[in-house]
């Protein structure tokens, strides 16, 4: 009798489903209750979000080591600042063009490069995120700014009439964003391109041999993430209202790989995890002021010591490489 | 053509500065295939140490050691406890998680890097910190039209005399052909009765205090020490290091050397602002050409 009213209970409402809701509710009514300050740092959770589901699909996906990830992200924050500031265009309009951009360029840079192979495809993607910050530190046809970095960037509007200019607005713009990305990813996973993204990243070779074509395989996974980072970038730009390139240094691509290492690799519901522990626990630990970075390194290695896997490991699905493999390799 | 001369002595100084650091990641790497971010910070701690024994111990050293002894005294402390910092660091944040694989090693990495970057920063402050003028020899020299000083000369004597024993270890001694062979295929090593647990407290004893003592020159030369130059440092290393081929311990030491000399003159013949930009681009170029650096084998995959 009890189960059967669980079970009728669960058939209308199963507890994933009720969880979901209730994380949503959670997300919806949080701004309303939080300060100002509150809905900020949920904000740059928002942006952490983004950026370590967009390196989650190169490097949770495909497996493809990207510690140069910032320089993404520098290029669509930095093709809205100089476009919004220099020719006046909406910084709406320019959240497609950053993400073009970005992704523009990942083709372009990562096509001679993407041959590579695990640590060395890292230290190229390193040597890129350098090249980039060094370039606009640089001031390149004094577009960027220099150190100083570019101001006066507009907020995002539509019309006159709607414009996002606070903090609970950018805290929903951005959430929006980063759940319509959750969407298409978990969309993604499930299709044929997901499936060949994980083959890939199980056994190349292997992948190879049943006729996936890999290096097109890779390149698109560059090339959305770094659309993503593009778009994340736009966001921070307007957000900011500035940009300077310290904000895309080499420890930002490190904490977006530490996003999605904490979280598990390729694992969405890990990617927010990752996202939470990397944004939110240097505010926690603030009242500790000087020792904050002291606490937070401690925590990344008790996470790995811990939670090896990662603190939300994606569960693996029938379609899973190395379980059939290993399974082929005992029947013989 | 002194220019020249002159630019190529300031090259192989850097040079064999981003060489002994390379050392230290090229060892960790070919053993635990793991790249050791803190290695850096290691380096920055060194620094920092040497700077403590010179400032404090600065009367002592005057009477007893005069200023090569002094400068002697602070690279030895500051390479045996940057070795314990190294064995320590290697206990707690790195053998408890080998077993998960790589990449957990790569985040526990960066977790020890941040741990020690700032914990240097709690104890020395977040100012930049100056070697004392009065401790470093300062003797110049001039040879034709050439200046160099007495230091870089014996900084560079120092360095390659350094490379050179570490060359000697891994390539002559049994204790070398132990990591070579644990690098090559750690399980069959294991079986041959090599202990790796061992090969693995040396190579963290060794590469540290490696770093340490660059650290200590690295002060001297340039006066100036910060706690976050260990990123930057470390960065150029491990290129340095996958420059040469990584794991390849001859490879890195050749690798920081061009890496030195190519930042020296494309820092005097292109443009000083864009020196490094040019470093990353010719690691770039070097890897789409020949994707396993420029000393290393190439592999065949095993299937």
């Amino acid at each position: 009798m009890e189960d059967t009213r669980t079970s009728r209970l669960n058939s209308f409402f199963s507890p994933q489903q009720g969880m979901l809701f209730a994380v949503l509710g959670i997300f919806i009514i949080y701004p309303f209750v939080a300060n100002n300050y509150y809905t900020d740092v949920a904000f740059f959770f928002g942006i952490y979000a983004l950026l370590g589901l967009s390196l989650n699909v190169v490097l949770g996906e495909v497996g493809l080591f990207d510690l140069g990830h910032a320089g993404f992200y520098a290029i669509g924050a930095y093709i809205t600042a100089i476009l919004n500031t220099k020719l006046g265009i909406p910084v709406l309009a320019l959240l497609p063009v950053s993400a073009i951009a970005a992704a523009l360029f990942a083709y372009v840079v990562c096509s001679p490069i993407i041959h590579l192979r695990g640590d060395y495809l890292c230290i190229v993607t390193i040597g890129m995120g350098e090249i980039i910050r060094l370039a606009l530190i640089n001031n390149p046809f004094d577009l960027t700014g220099g150190p100083n970095g570019v101001f006066g960037i507009d907020f995002p509007s539509l019309g006159s009439h709607f414009v996002i200019d606070s903090s609970i607005e950018y805290y929903f713009f951005i959430w929006i964003v980063v759940g319509f990305s959750i969407i298409a990813l978990i969309r993604l996973q499930n299709s044929r391109i997901g499936r060949a993204w994980n083959c890939i990243r199980e056994d190349e070779i292997a992948a190879n041999a049943n006729g996936i074509n890999v290096r097109y395989y890779k390149l698109l996974a560059f090339v959305l993430g770094a659309a993503m980072a593009g778009i994340a970038g736009n966001i921070y730009a307007s957000k900011l209202m500035c940009v300077s390139p310290e904000s895309f240094s080499f420890m930002e691509s490190c904490l977006m790989f530490c996003i999605v290492l904490i979280g598990g690799m390729g694992s969405i519901p890990g990617v927010l995890i990752g996202a939470a522990v990397i944004s939110l626990f240097p505010e926690i630990f603030r009242p500790f002021a000087l020792y904050r970075m002291l606490i937070f390194g401690t925590v990344m290695i008790l996470m790995m010591m811990f939670r090896p896997g990662g603190a939300w490991p994606r569960r693996r699905g029938g379609a899973d490489m190395r379980s059939i493999m290993n399974i082929r390799r005992k029947h013989g | 053509m002194e220019l020249v001369l002159e630019q190529i002595i300031n090259g192989l100084t850097i040079g064999s500065f981003y060489a002994l650091i390379a050392l230290g990641y090229s060892m960790v790497y070919g053993v635990l295939k793991l790249i050791n971010f803190a290695h850096g910070d290691f380096f920055t701690l060194g620094s920092y140490l040497g700077y403590t024994v010179l400032v404090f111990g600065s009367a002592f050293l005057t009477a007893h050691c005069g200023l090569w002894g002094g400068m002697v005294v602070a690279m030895a402390i500051a390479a045996i406890c940057v070795a314990l910092a190294g064995i320590t660091v290697e206990r707690l944040a790195y053998r408890p998680i080998y077993p998960a694989g790589r990449l957990p090693a790569v985040v526990s990495a960066l977790g020890a890097s941040i741990f020690l970057q700032n914990a240097i920063m709690v104890i020395w402050g977040p100012r930049y910190q100056a070697y004392p003028a009065s401790l470093i020899p300062n003797i110049h020299i001039q040879l034709g039209g050439l200046h160099i000083t007495i230091l870089q000369i014996v900084i560079l004597v120092f360095s390659f005399f350094l490379m050179g024993i570490l060359y000697y270890i891994i390539q002559r001694t049994l204790f070398g052909s132990a990591i070579r062979a644990s690098a090559l295929d750690r399980d069959t090593a294991s079986l041959m009765g090599i202990n790796f647990n061992r090969v693995i407290l040396f190579i963290f004893t060794l590469g540290p205090a490696l770093g340490a003592i660059t650290g200590v020159m690295v002060g001297m030369y340039y006066r100036q020490i910060s706690f976050t130059m260990g990123w930057n440092y470390g960065l150029k290393a491990f290129t340095a290091t996958i420059l040469g081929g990584i794991g390849n311990l001859p490879g890195a030491m050749f690798g920081g050397l061009i890496l030195g000399l190519l930042e020296m003159f494309g820092g005097a013949y292109i443009s000083a602002a864009w020196k490094d930009v040019f470093v990353f681009l010719i690691l770039i170029l070097v890897l789409i050409f020949r994707p396993n650096g420029l000393f290393g084998e190439k592999l065949a995959e095993k299937v």
